[in-house]
């Protein structure tokens, strides 16, 4: 299990435990979580499960697919450390990230 | 209506339903939860039936909106291999085919569509499928794999991903389509041309213009679909995928308005002020487009998911969407925005040949909708536009080394 936290626009922050496989989203999406709207279920196709994540991490998250990247270049509120959720594997490695969300999804 | 002690009833555990009861719990909402699934799992995604699942690429329990106890964690009562019987609008009530009576304050009617069926000889032979459910997946998956031939009829989006998934786990695919092309009913000729080229290329045979008389059996089992000109095309399985009808049965045994769909307004309520309905069973408002549809789509499900928890958790309803639509065939991702209603031009970005391109719907130089093949800033900005009914520049629009933001400032 990975600890991910996910803070939402207003700050509020949720602990969850995410079993390795699962994607960033799925993690936020099966707790109920807020913020991640995660339209198309992870088949990048909607730009709605759109995160930040935090510096410490961008290298363990990977860099982003050309699809993700030209899908979040026309999400809302777009910074350098923005990935789509979905597309973000959840391993051991990952255990301690964090993430916050945006302001809005749509 | 947010206080504890409403009761919410939702019939209907597939991708709104579910939702829907989630999305309460999100929001806030205390009251009681009751949710009524007609098949034997908790409520999951059926976009990946087709595609990802069929293929194998991920299991069942990614499928699932949530993992099966949160439901009895969070106050959700969900009712599984029940349905609906009846509703009593005077004593507020949903008769349930458990024998329950569940009484409601708030009912949300979330029932879906199922498939169309052909009503033609040997329709009940072994091997005539059809895909909605994740049962009807597991028997898809079973006719298919290397030396099986799958009969596909109808050639919408449903028939093409299963043929891609088809032919991606080594099977035979051939489409059989009543209209001279594939998707007639949802895409522009370039589009339908580019897809069956496409599926061509990948081996899939097309029967276009053609009609189904009979499917032939031996032994209770299918081995071939006769067609209208009396060839009979030979298979091991028939995956009919011809539309899909709302379940709207119980609504309108109720007295309540169905007209293709469960009628509702742009807030998901039906003329009840007590009963709501979402999802693929509804016959909504389009204000963008000024008329009224029934779409079936997963965003849609979504959309009106939110507009119900929304108005029972007591919140403002949120900002209608442009209706979107997705595809994965292939390497091919299709990205749908909005509806070409009444359009009077299509304009063509990108070439067709390279498998990148968008093609854009216009009325009156507003965009209505876009196609985007493997162009994700087409239907982006496109989905922007459509929502703006802003007039674009067609000379612009049309020329692919003139970015997407440049055409839309």
């Amino acid at each position: 299990m990975a600890k991910i936290t996910y803070i939402e626009h207003d700050g509020t922050e949720h602990v969850v435990d995410v079993k390795p496989g699962m994607s960033v989203m799925e993690g936020a999406i099966k707790n109920n979580i807020p913020g991640i709207d995660a339209d198309c279920g992870g088949a990048c196709a909607c730009a709605t499960c759109h995160v930040y994540v935090d510096e410490a991490w961008q290298g363990k998250t990977g860099t982003p697919s050309a699809m993700e990247e030209s899908m979040l270049d026309f999400a809302e509120n777009v910074e350098p450390n923005s990935r789509l959720s979905c597309q973000i594997k959840v391993s051991d490695e990952l255990d301690g990230l964090t993430v916050r969300m945006p302001e809005s999804q749509h | 209506m947010s206080g504890s002690d409403t009761r919410v009833v939702i019939l209907g555990a597939g991708h709104a339903g579910g939702t829907a009861a989630a999305l309460l719990r999100q929001y806030g909402f205390e009251g009681p939860i009751t949710l009524v699934g007609e098949e034997p799992v908790a409520p999951y995604q059926r976009p990946p039936l087709s595609k990802a699942w069929l293929k194998g690429e991920c299991g069942e329990d990614e499928l699932k909106l949530k993992d099966d106890g949160w439901y009895a964690d969070n106050n959700c009562r969900l009712l599984l291999s029940v349905t609906g019987q009846r509703i009593d609008r005077q004593a507020k009530s949903v008769v349930l085919s458990n024998g329950e009576t569940v009484p409601y304050d708030a009912l949300v009617i979330a029932t879906g569509a199922r498939a169309r069926k052909l009503p033609i000889e040997g329709a009940d032979l072994a091997g005539v499928l059809e895909l909605r459910t994740a049962a009807d997946a597991e028997a898809l998956k079973g006719a298919l794999g290397p030396g099986k031939r799958l009969a596909i009829i109808g050639g919408g989006y449903v028939g093409l991903e299963a043929a891609a998934s088809a032919r991606a786990l080594g099977a035979e695919a051939v489409v059989i389509e009543r209209e001279e092309r594939v998707l007639a009913r949802v895409a522009c000729p370039a589009l339908s041309g580019f897809f069956q080229d496409y599926h061509g290329r990948h081996g899939v045979t097309f029967e276009l213009s053609a009609g189904v008389e009979r499917f032939v059996g031996e032994s209770g089992q299918i081995i071939g679909v006769q067609l209208a000109d009396g060839r009979t095309i030979a298979c091991d399985a028939a995956l009919v995928g011809v539309g899909a009808q709302p379940n709207e049965e119980i609504a309108r045994e109720a007295g309540l308005a169905c007209d293709n769909g469960v009628v509702v307004d742009g807030e998901a309520r039906t003329e009840d002020a007590a009963i709501y309905a979402i999802g693929d069973v509804t016959h909504r408002p389009l204000p963008l487009y000024e008329r009224t549809f029934r779409l079936e789509s997963v965003p849609n499900a979504l959309e009106q998911a939110k507009l119900v928890a929304n108005a029972l958790a007591g919140r403002p309803a949120p900002a209608p969407e442009v209706p979107w639509f997705w595809s994965d065939q292939y390497d091919l991702k299709l990205q749908i925005a909005g509806i070409p209603f009444e359009c009077d031009e299509i304009v063509t970005r990108g070439d067709l040949a390279s498998g990148k391109f968008a093609l854009f719907h216009l009325k009156n130089g507003v965009v209505r909708a876009v196609e985007a093949v493997n162009a994700p800033p087409e239907f982006m900005m496109g989905k922007q536009l459509i929502g703006r009914k802003a007039q674009v520049s067609r000379e612009k629009l049309a020329d692919p080394a003139i970015s997407m933001k440049e055409v839309a400032a």
